[in-house]
């Protein structure tokens, strides 16, 4: 079966010489569709870089990202603004609103530009804030709207229309932990509805809500969690220390 | 917290005797472990039984005898070293005695030992968020006792982190990571925190 997002021996460098950077180096990643990733790891060790390669925001020094098989380098200029439009769903921590547009104007957004005539994108953002608990804030401005609120408006933005990968760089990093949680469930929602996730964050908690866990070192991937073995393995006995 | 690892890391540098092992065992963990001399010589007795260390015979039981580990008694140490504490509730101040002893161990990467110690961690928060994640919304009850654990075990992984940034600064030659860990402190009263363990 052909994954959402595979990244193939990616690297990235930048500047050269003696400031020069390696934030990745060689990383092999691959993604199903309905499965949600966490990547970990500490600040400079490459989680935003991979993020921005996957999202196709940036273009790796060497490797290859195949996006629903797809190959990135074999597209043009077009075809990627195309399936960053249609295809990606991208979800930040400092939300990414525009000001002058209404919650539903937000969300409708990424439709309008894809060619979705006006009236049909606005209903399918009202149908995207009715599922996030957000119909009564659909004609809100994003300064009239708590930060929690602001991020579930980003979320329907970044699910709306046919999207296969939802990307989010520490999509909680400003909301207090019940705020943060709410983002972790509707992104989880978004996978089980067959849309491939990749988080990265340094937050062991919002991690702990993905079905793998991927750690990032220097660039590298030097570790990840097992499947996990659901909740009835805490009722068994550990192993002996 | 394993005394019983702990002499054996310290025995895995070199022959030692009793006393210096008490010594070298408190420097090494900043005092904050205060061990009696019989504890010392009880576990040596313990580890000795075991085939795990080997002692000059002919020195007696007093301060001067001398003790190795045997090769059983490197597997052991290593062993221990890598396996996760009790999966039910990982005691945090063990934690800090394998951090600390895999310092010490040659041939051993710190880093990776904690990668271990912390990926374990996050598949038993991948449990237990699954638990909330599976259960109503409006049970509030279960989601509270799973939070409370979270957050115990989110604090362990951060306490990880740290360490983790901690030991990427120190110089690579294992000279400098031991002496960070065998502060060169005079023992002040204040600094005994016996009460912990």
């Amino acid at each position: 079966m052909t994954a959402a997002l595979e990244l193939r021996r990616v690297s990235k460098v930048y500047g050269q010489g003696p400031t020069e950077v390696q934030a990745l180096r060689e990383v092999d990643l691959s993604v199903g569709g309905g499965e949600l990733v966490a990547v970990m790891g500490p600040s400079g060790s490459g989680k935003s870089t991979l993020l921005t390669i996957a999202g196709s925001l940036e273009e790796p020094t060497s490797g290859e990202v195949l996006v629903g098989g797809a190959a990135l380098s074999g597209m043009s200029r077009n075809q990627r603004a195309r399936l960053r439009r249609r295809s990606i769903g991208y979800v930040f921590q400092d939300f990414n609103l525009l000001a002058g547009l209404s919650a539903v104007e937000n969300v409708a957004l990424p439709l309008e530009l894809d060619g979705v005539g006006v009236r049909a994108a606005r209903a399918a953002g009202l149908a995207a804030l009715e599922a996030l608990g957000l119909a009564d804030r659909a004609a809100r401005y994003p300064d009239e709207l708590s930060g929690g609120e602001r991020q579930r408006v980003a979320i329907a933005r970044a699910v709306i229309g046919d999207r296969h990968l939802l990307l989010a760089d520490e999509p909680s990093g400003a909301l207090d932990s019940v705020n943060g949680e709410a983002v972790m469930r509707l992104l989880r929602a978004a996978c089980k509805r067959g849309v491939a996730g990749v988080v990265v964050t340094h937050d062991a908690q919002l991690a702990s809500w993905a079905d793998r866990v991927v750690f990032l070192r220097d660039g590298r991937v030097v570790d990840q969690t097992a499947t996990p073995a659901g909740p009835e393995s805490l009722l068994s006995p550990g192993p002996t220390p | 917290m394993s005394v019983r690892h702990a002499l054996l890391a310290l025995l895995s540098e070199g022959p030692k005797y009793g006393l210096q092992l008490r010594q070298e065992f408190e420097a090494g963990t900043g005092e904050v472990w205060p061990l009696n001399v019989g504890q010392v010589y009880t576990t040596l007795q313990r580890l000795e039984r075991d085939g795990l260390v080997e002692s000059d015979d002919a020195e007696g039981e007093g301060p001067q005898k001398g003790f190795r580990i045997t090769p059983a008694g490197g597997r052991e140490l290593a062993k221990w070293l890598w396996t996760p504490p009790d999966a039910a509730s990982p005691p945090r101040d063990e934690l800090v005695i394998k951090v600390l002893v895999a310092l010490r161990v040659a041939g051993v990467d710190a880093h990776e030992v904690v990668q271990v110690h912390r990926r374990h961690l996050v598949e038993m928060m991948q449990q237990y968020t699954s638990v909330k994640a599976e259960a109503p919304e409006h049970d509030v009850g279960l989601a509270l006792v799973v939070d409370a654990e979270l957050f115990r075990l989110e604090g362990v992984v951060r306490w990880l982190d740290a360490a983790d940034a901690r030991l990427q600064r120190l110089p690579a030659d294992g000279s400098a990571a031991a002496a960070a860990v065998a502060p060169r402190v005079a023992p002040r009263p204040g600094r005994r925190l016996g009460a912990r363990r």
